[in-house]
């Protein structure tokens, strides 16, 4: 395997990864405040579409970006009125907002389905992106790559190292308490979803802005589950979100690169794989939590939360 | 009382001579329903089919009123779909390969409906077949991929390997053989009909393994915005690319389903519908093409040639000798295969491509 190939190896992982830690660290932070929302697809296939929208108009990529990130938000905004005032339930209230999602954005885009625009491109870092090998791989990036990055380090330093991200983890694993001792555990949930929905609007843009520079319908492709999936994979820690995504990620990129060089390993197996290990990390947190050594999993995931006060 | 009698009998005839001059208007309109794979706006497979349905809807105007379902995973998911559109329909179309056995299933259920299940081979009374011979538009490309390419190294995108997706392949392998003795074809399959990211990064590590020159058999615009932005070449799949890949498209496959599904709901209309199977190429229009461009003069001129030929029957993509990728031998000199089973079923690649068949 020669260099080239190698580094173009890594910068397809790089891109296959992005949108899943981008939707995944979004729905861990919302997680972690204790709210399951199942609609990550829907925000990521509205964000695609209305950073497409705007970048086609605009050619502006900040401008794009934004839109993604106002998009999610808007979109996440119906879930979290929803779920924190008419307290419905999360499941049927994520569930919903995918479809919605889903549906929406292919009638508000069908006038772009024929469009193309200019992707947002790598950047190369100067003088550092000149070094031999390591620096087409770690310095010439796309920048929303580093901004994924950034996103996770912000989010593991927002939950272990401020206050609020303390009152926030207090909040998911114990709505009650943290209520009685005077946090507004709907303020701060509220928040934190639409911060998911920005997220992974953003993540649904990447699709749209930086792998292809076509807007069409379904394009997340089941991304959106992939990100829930991660987030337990992750067992709801940060850092391992990247770990996971590379996973995902890579292995869809190795395994397209596999069959070119025709190294014989069953596409179906290797694409098992991640589930696989999901499923092998989900089962070890449940032993975990029963010897009590497990203190990751919110315990309030997914419960309603009534103030009686 | 008999005066009574004879205006109700002058009433009746009158009515009845009425009804037979407008016998044709006040019928009933046949109902009929699509199942889409993916979305209509993937500007590839199910585009063109809904391209055919537009096309039949202006044909038959008030004759006939559609019902189109997209996005139907090929799953348990179809069946529920294929049987409550049975229930409401006089005729309902089938627009992928894996909606074979459902479709079968359902058709026994629903005996007086008539189905449509394209690209497949099982045929009880009330269900036709139909499929177009791609592969003769693959042969097409193939020999202009085999011309264009510097590299000698063509990269094929596959969705899944069923028939249809094997006889392109080895179509468009044969024809760039025969005029490139030193051409291959790299196949990468991507396990999908549509996700636009995932063709992207197929294309991407083809191009990065040396292909310069692309084909696909998914169904999104991705692979060709690749090879524009990479610099090489593609073809368009299913409709015409062009405006994804001004300078990347070569030509494209389209197929025109239109005049097939107008001919199948009229003969519902008719009452002349029968159980059929259609395959059906270049000669009867089924398979088209987008123009020709970004090529030199010589290579445009082949191909034209080609489509020709196609058109007058007078060449198949399949002629004999054709050893299998073993070696065994399948067709004789000058030998071209009956339609079933050895094209309808084809689940081997022939002699000289190097990628191992997919289990």
């Amino acid at each position: 395997m020669n260099e080239s190939l190698f580094i173009n190896i890594i910068i397809g992982i790089s891109i296959a990864s992005t949108p899943l830690i981008f939707a995944a660290i979004g729905e861990l932070l919302v997680e972690r405040s204790g709210v399951l929302n199942l609609g990550v697809e829907g925000m990521m296939i509205v964000g695609a579409l209305l950073g497409f929208i705007v970048q086609f108009h605009t050619g502006s990529p900040l401008l794009a970006v934004l839109a993604a990130l106002l998009g999610g938000m808007a979109i996440s905004s119906i879930f979290a009125f929803l779920t924190q005032f008419l307290l419905t339930n999360q499941v049927a209230t994520g569930l919903a907002l995918t479809l919605f999602g889903l549906g929406f954005s292919a009638f508000a885009g069908r006038g772009y389905t024929e469009e193309t625009i200019v992707l947002i491109k790598a950047i190369h870092i100067p003088f550092l992106s000149e070094i031999p090998f390591v620096g087409p791989l770690i310095f010439s990036l796309n920048p929303l790559v580093y901004l994924a990055f950034l996103m996770v380090f912000l989010v593991w330093w927002f939950l272990f190292k401020t206050k609020q991200g303390l009152i926030l983890r207090s909040i998911g694993d114990n709505h009650d308490a943290a209520h009685a001792i005077g946090h507004n555990v709907v303020r701060y949930r509220f928040m934190a979803i639409l911060f998911g929905g920005a997220m992974a609007g953003l993540g649904g843009a990447f699709l749209s802005l930086v792998q292809v520079p076509i807007w069409g319908e379904e394009m997340t492709a089941g991304r959106g589950w992939i990100a829930l999936g991660l987030v337990v994979f992750a067992s709801w820690q940060p850092f391992r979100v990247i770990l996971g995504a590379i996973l995902f990620g890579g292995i869809t990129v190795l395994q397209l690169h596999a069959q070119g060089f025709d190294i014989r390993i069953s596409a179906q197996y290797l694409s098992m794989l991640p589930y696989l290990a999901t499923i092998i990390i989900l089962v070890s947190l449940r032993i975990r939590l029963k010897n009590k050594t497990n203190r990751t999993v919110p315990n309030c995931l997914g419960r309603i939360f009534h103030s009686t006060s | 009382m008999s005066n009574s009698r004879f205006t109700s009998i002058l009433k009746l005839s009158f009515l009845s001579v009425v009804l037979a001059f407008t016998g044709n208007v006040s019928a009933d309109p046949v109902k009929a329903a699509f199942v889409y794979i993916g979305p209509t706006g993937d500007h590839g497979w199910t585009y063109a089919h809904d391209e055919g349905v537009k096309y039949a809807k202006e044909k038959l105007g008030d004759d006939v009123i559609m019902t189109t379902i997209e996005s139907v995973a090929e799953n348990s998911d179809s069946e529920r779909v294929i049987t409550s559109l049975a229930r409401k329909n006089d005729i309902v179309f089938t627009t992928s390969f894996g909606y074979m056995n459902p479709t079968v299933k359902v058709a026994g259920r629903y005996p007086d409906v008539k189905f449509e299940h394209a690209t497949g081979y099982i045929r009880p009374d009330n269900v036709s077949t139909y499929s177009a011979r791609f592969y003769e538009g693959r042969h097409v490309i193939g020999k202009i991929a085999g011309r264009m390419t510097k590299s000698n190294v063509i990269g094929y995108i596959a969705s899944f390997p069923i028939p249809e997706v094997i006889r392109g392949i080895n179509s468009a392998f044969l024809a760039a053989r025969s005029v490139n003795p030193d051409v291959q074809i790299k196949v990468v399959w991507v396990y999908t009909w549509y996700d636009p990211g995932k063709e992207a990064d197929a294309a991407n590590a083809l191009i990065a393994q040396g292909a310069d020159i692309l084909m696909q058999h998914t169904d999104s615009t991705a692979a060709m915005t690749v090879a524009e932005e990479k610099g090489i070449h593609a073809f368009g799949q299913a409709s015409n690319m062009r405006e994804w890949g001004p300078n990347a498209q070569l030509t494209g496959i389209i197929n025109d389903w239109g005049p097939y599904y107008a001919d199948r709901i009229a003969a519902v209309r008719d009452g002349t519908w029968a159980s059929t199977d259609t395959f059906a190429g270049v000669q009867q229009g089924m398979v088209k093409f987008a123009p020709m461009a970004n090529m030199p003069t010589d290579v445009k001129n082949e191909a034209m040639q080609t489509i020709i030929d196609l058109s007058m029957g007078a060449i198949h993509p399949f002629t004999g000798p054709i050893n299998k990728q073993d070696g065994s031998p399948w067709l004789a000199e000058g030998e071209t295969p009956p339609n079933f089973p050895d094209l309808l079923t084809m689940d081997f690649y022939v002699e000289g491509i190097d990628s191992k068949y997919p289990n």
